[in-house]
Formats: structure tokens, sequence, C-alpha cells
């Protein structure tokens, strides 16, 4: 599946809920169905800042694409965090920088979380486009 | 007065989010505005704009009256023994800072010692940890005991021949229980060590007498009791005040200014320098008559204490919530209750709680140091003010409870 793919189904996916509390339903299950974390990635380094939550990010290059890992402490940004990494793990590094991450918005996620939320959000989306653009 | 009636004077208590009524428990942040306060906001911004304490014009007189009448209204709401001893800053942190600058620069030297408790706010920690990084001094602490009771009995070894002023909250805005603030001055003074008390929770729950307190400062946002932001009020002695250095300078803070040398004004223009929140500051008085008025109504004050109980003993009965800052027998508790629920962020429970229309403050509540003494990365708060409605208390519950099962 493309990118612009996956994004549609994701977009398609959310607006199904009409309802903000089964939009969080939803994210919660996404957060409890995460694939595990490594425990050794659990560190300073790969902790980003600007949550209320803490949220721990890891990633591979293989075959020229990127692989993202994630973790966060608290389940809706969990949540968040798995629609992220489906959306953008095992791209290449190009496809994800040249990427304007506006379908968050388009899912409504940044306007209705919380400031803080938000910027825990954009500083995950800044981390990940980072990590895209050394490996271009 | 019911405690409708109250409310109909806020008009942001009838809003609604997310298409349901708002729930509004994040009062210990800052208070709903009633109109009385922005009424006479809008009214001098309108017709009494001009800058006070100058000119000799009508405006600027009107002005000028505004601003000191409201002094001789923290007077008496203080019950300071004179006005002078009143300064407007533009709220407790920068009362805070104010002294810990001033007092600091006239009194402070390498080697003295500080007393702040754990549970202080950041404004009430870090302008101290500026000041001893400052003077070389050393920033001692007071603890707390598990239920988040402060351990009165150690101020007593905690206080050192060193020791220079004692930095103190009347309620911590995290455990919302009232510190016996006067046997805490006793005790200091017993050593000839000044206090300052940190009053931003402590006056809006209730009556304040800085005289029978004893403290030698007591300061005050105006945005936790219903009037303006960027309101604020310093309390000092006279002996204190007249002792320390002015903190800014500039303006009308003056006495005479020659490049040969500046001499000041008297207190508290002393410390008032440049133009002040003029429009501002008058906000305060139609607030401190509405929190009177309602601190004196029984029926009202009768009814804050059943949505307390009520809150209380919902969360205290319920196991999966640790709730800080409890109370035993002797201590009184407000209705702010800061807690955690086990196998549930903070975060998560005050998003949902959001979508339900709940107002709630998660996170750390600018109190670090405490969220790292009882091992937590953040709780969440509710904190009532006397118009929450009981409704609105088991609104709240049965949304929490909902939150949890949607989270566990
Ligand atoms: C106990 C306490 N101290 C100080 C402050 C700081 O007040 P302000 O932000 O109005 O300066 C607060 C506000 O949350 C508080 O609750």
């Amino acid at each position: 599946m493309s990118l612009e793919e996956k994004k549609q189904d994701v977009i398609e996916e959310f607006s199904m809920y009409d309802e903000w509390l089964d939009k969080y339903e939803y994210l919660i299950e996404l957060g409890k169905n995460l694939d595990s974390y490594d425990e050794n990635a659990r560190t300073e380094e790969h902790l980003i800042k600007g949550c209320q939550s803490r949220v721990w990010l890891d990633w591979r290059l293989e075959d020229g694409r990127l692989y993202f890992t994630a973790d966060s402490d608290a389940i809706i940004t969990k949540g968040i965090i798995s629609l992220l990494i489906g959306v953008y793990s095992g791209r290449t590094p190009r496809e994800i920088a040249d990427d304007d991450f506006s379908f968050i918005d388009r899912i409504g996620l940044k306007e209705n979380l919380s400031p803080t939320r938000a910027n825990g959000l954009v500083s995950m989306i800044r981390t990940i486009r980072q990590i895209a653009e050394t490996h271009v | 007065m019911t405690v409708q009636e109250l409310r109909n004077q806020f008009p942001a208590l009838a809003d609604s989010v997310y298409g349901k009524p708002l729930v509004y428990l994040d009062n210990a942040a800052t208070t709903q505005r009633p109109r009385s306060v922005f009424d006479l906001w809008d009214t001098l911004s309108a017709h009494a704009n001009a800058n006070i304490h100058r000119a000799v014009h009508c405006r600027a007189v009107e002005a000028t009256e505004q601003y000191e009448m409201t002094r001789d209204a923290v007077r008496d709401f203080l019950h300071a023994a004179a006005r002078e001893e009143i300064v407007f800053t533009s709220g407790t942190t920068q009362s805070i800072n104010l002294v810990a600058f001033c007092f600091g620069e006239a009194f402070v030297k390498e080697g003295d010692e500080i007393i702040v408790s754990v549970s202080e706010h950041h404004s009430n920690i870090v302008p101290w940890q500026m000041l001893c990084e400052r003077k070389k001094a050393v920033l001692k602490v007071l603890d707390i005991d598990e239920m988040g009771v402060l351990e009165v009995d150690s101020l007593r070894k905690l206080i050192s021949q060193r020791t220079k002023i004692v930095a103190i909250s009347q309620i911590s805005n995290v455990l919302g229980l009232v510190n016996p603030v006067k046997e805490i001055v006793r005790i200091c003074h017993e050593n000839d060590v000044p206090v300052l008390v940190d009053g931003a929770q402590g006056c809006v729950h209730a009556p304040v007498d800085v005289q029978d307190l004893d403290c030698d400062f007591y300061v005050f946002s105006g945005h936790k009791l219903f009037a303006a932001t960027g309101t604020g009020v310093l309390y000092g002695k006279k002996k204190w005040l007249e002792a320390m250095p002015p903190y800014m300078g500039g303006g009308e803070m003056i006495d005479r200014v020659r490049f040969c040398g500046t001499t000041y004004a008297p207190v508290p223009g002393k410390f008032e320098a440049g133009t002040q929140n003029f429009n501002a500051i008058p906000t305060l008085r139609p607030a401190m008559t509405l929190l009177r008025e309602v601190q004196n109504d029984v029926e009202l004050m009768q009814y804050q204490a059943a949505v307390m109980e009520t809150v209380l003993s919902a969360l205290q009965s319920d196991s999966r919530i640790r709730l800080f800052g409890v109370p035993r027998r002797t201590e009184k508790k407000i209705p702010l209750f800061s807690f955690c629920v086990e196998g549930a962020h903070h975060e998560d429970l005050a998003l949902i709680l959001d979508k339900m229309g709940v107002a709630v403050r998660s996170g750390q509540m600018c109190a670090e140091p405490l969220m790292d003494r009882f091992g937590v990365t953040g709780m969440l708060r509710a904190s009532f003010a006397p118009y929450n409605t009981l409704e609105e208390a088991e609104y709240f519950l049965r949304s929490l409870h909902k939150a949890m099962d949607m989270l566990l």
C-alpha cells in the first residue's frame, strides 16, 4: 500500500467515529495492541520531550527503509504513536521527508488534543522527520 | 445566597464544551470571573484610562483613586496594620521574586540558609534557589509525611543560626491541606527568623488576618479569587519593606533622580516601578467583596462542606485511587483533590474527562519536587470553588469512573 493509500485508510477509519469518546476508545485499543518496545531503548536519548506523558522512539534503517518502534506511559498517546508508526514505518527516508504530515490535522487529532499533547505530537513528528532527513 | 444565585454571577459557568455543560474544576489554577469584575474592568478601560500617580487631570486622578482605593481594600481584606504595607504586583510569582531578590540583597550572605517546604509551588522554590545561587546561600527543605502533612516538628531542628527566612505555603496547590502557619510563624519568630507565607490558595478559602498570623510577608494572586489576571499582592511588614532595596528602577518609584545619585519613594511606591496594571488592579475590589460575602455565608459554606465530603469519601473509598493530602483528625482540607489512579495515566484521564465536559488539571502541577517525593510523574487534580454544585461533583465522579473503565 502506498503512503497516500495508507493515510487515506487511516482517515477513513477515523471518520467512522463521530463521538470523541469513541475515537478515544479506538486509540486506546490501538495503544493496547502496539508492539512491545525494546527495553534497552527506553533511555534518555530515546525520550521525546514536550509531552505530559513520556514517549520513547527507536528506529532502524533496513534495505533503504526506516522502521520505527515507540512507546509511551499514557495509552492515548500510545494509540497516536501506533497510527503514526503504522503510516510511516517501512517507508523510505525520501517519502517521509517529503511528506507534509497533514493527515494528522485531517483526522482532527492536532486540534482536539490538549495543547501540551499537541506539542508532544508535534515533537514526535519533528523527530521522525529529522531521522528521515538525515538519511535521505 | 444559594449556590445557583452565586453561579448566576459567573457567565462562564453556563458555557458548554463539546456540546456538554462545562464542569469547571480547575479553580486552583484560576477561577472564573463574576460580572462585577469584568463590568468594572470594562468601565475603567473605557472611561478611566489614564496613567496613575502623575498627571493632574481629571481622568488621571480618577484612575489613581481607583487604584489607591484598592490598596485600602486589600489592607482590610488581609487586616494589615497599614496601607503602606500593601504592594501591588503582577501575581504571587512576582511577589515572591520581589522578596527573594530585595530581602536577599539586604539580608542574605554567603553560607546563610533559607527554608522552604517540599510541597511548595515552583514559584516558591525557584526564586529562593536563584537567590541561593547568587549569594552562595543554602536552601533547606522541610519535609511532609506520607499523608502529605507538613512535619512542623522538624522545623525547629532545621532552623539554625544562619537561617534568614522561611517561605511556606498556607495551603499547597497539590495537597489542599491547611498548614499551621501561625504555629510556624511562632516557631520561626522564637528564633528571630521572618516568614513569607504563600497565600495563593490560602486566602481563597478562609479569611486571612496577617496581624494575627504575625507573618512577615504574605502574597497572593488576583486571578485565583475571581479578579483579573496580572494582579497580585505583596503584604510586607513595614520594617522589612523599608529595609529592603527596590526591585526594579524607573517610573514613579523615585524620590529624586540625579546622575550623582537617586533617592527612592517611600513604601509602597518604591516597589511599584513603571506603569502599573492600573485598570486591572481595581478588579480586586469586587472580587474580594464577593469572596468575603461567600466566606461569610453560612448556607454556602455548609454546601461547600457537603461537596467536599462527597468527593473526599468517594475518592477515599475506591481502592484504585491514591489520594495525596489526606486529612487526619486535626488537619483541615479544602475541596482540592490530587490523586493517581493505579494503572491509568493522569493525562489519559484528563483527556477523557475533558471530552465529557469536565475541566481538571493533570501533570506535575508546578510542584516537581513534590511529585518526586511521592514517586509519581504527575497527578490528576480536581479543585472546587464555592460555585461548584453537588451535581457537578457527582457528575465528575461518574465521569471519572467511566474514564477509569475505559482505561483499566
Ligand atoms: C500555592 C501557589 N503558589 C504560587 C502560585 C503561582 O501563582 P501565579 O502563577 O499567579 O503567580 C500558585 C498558582 O498556581 C499556587 O497555587
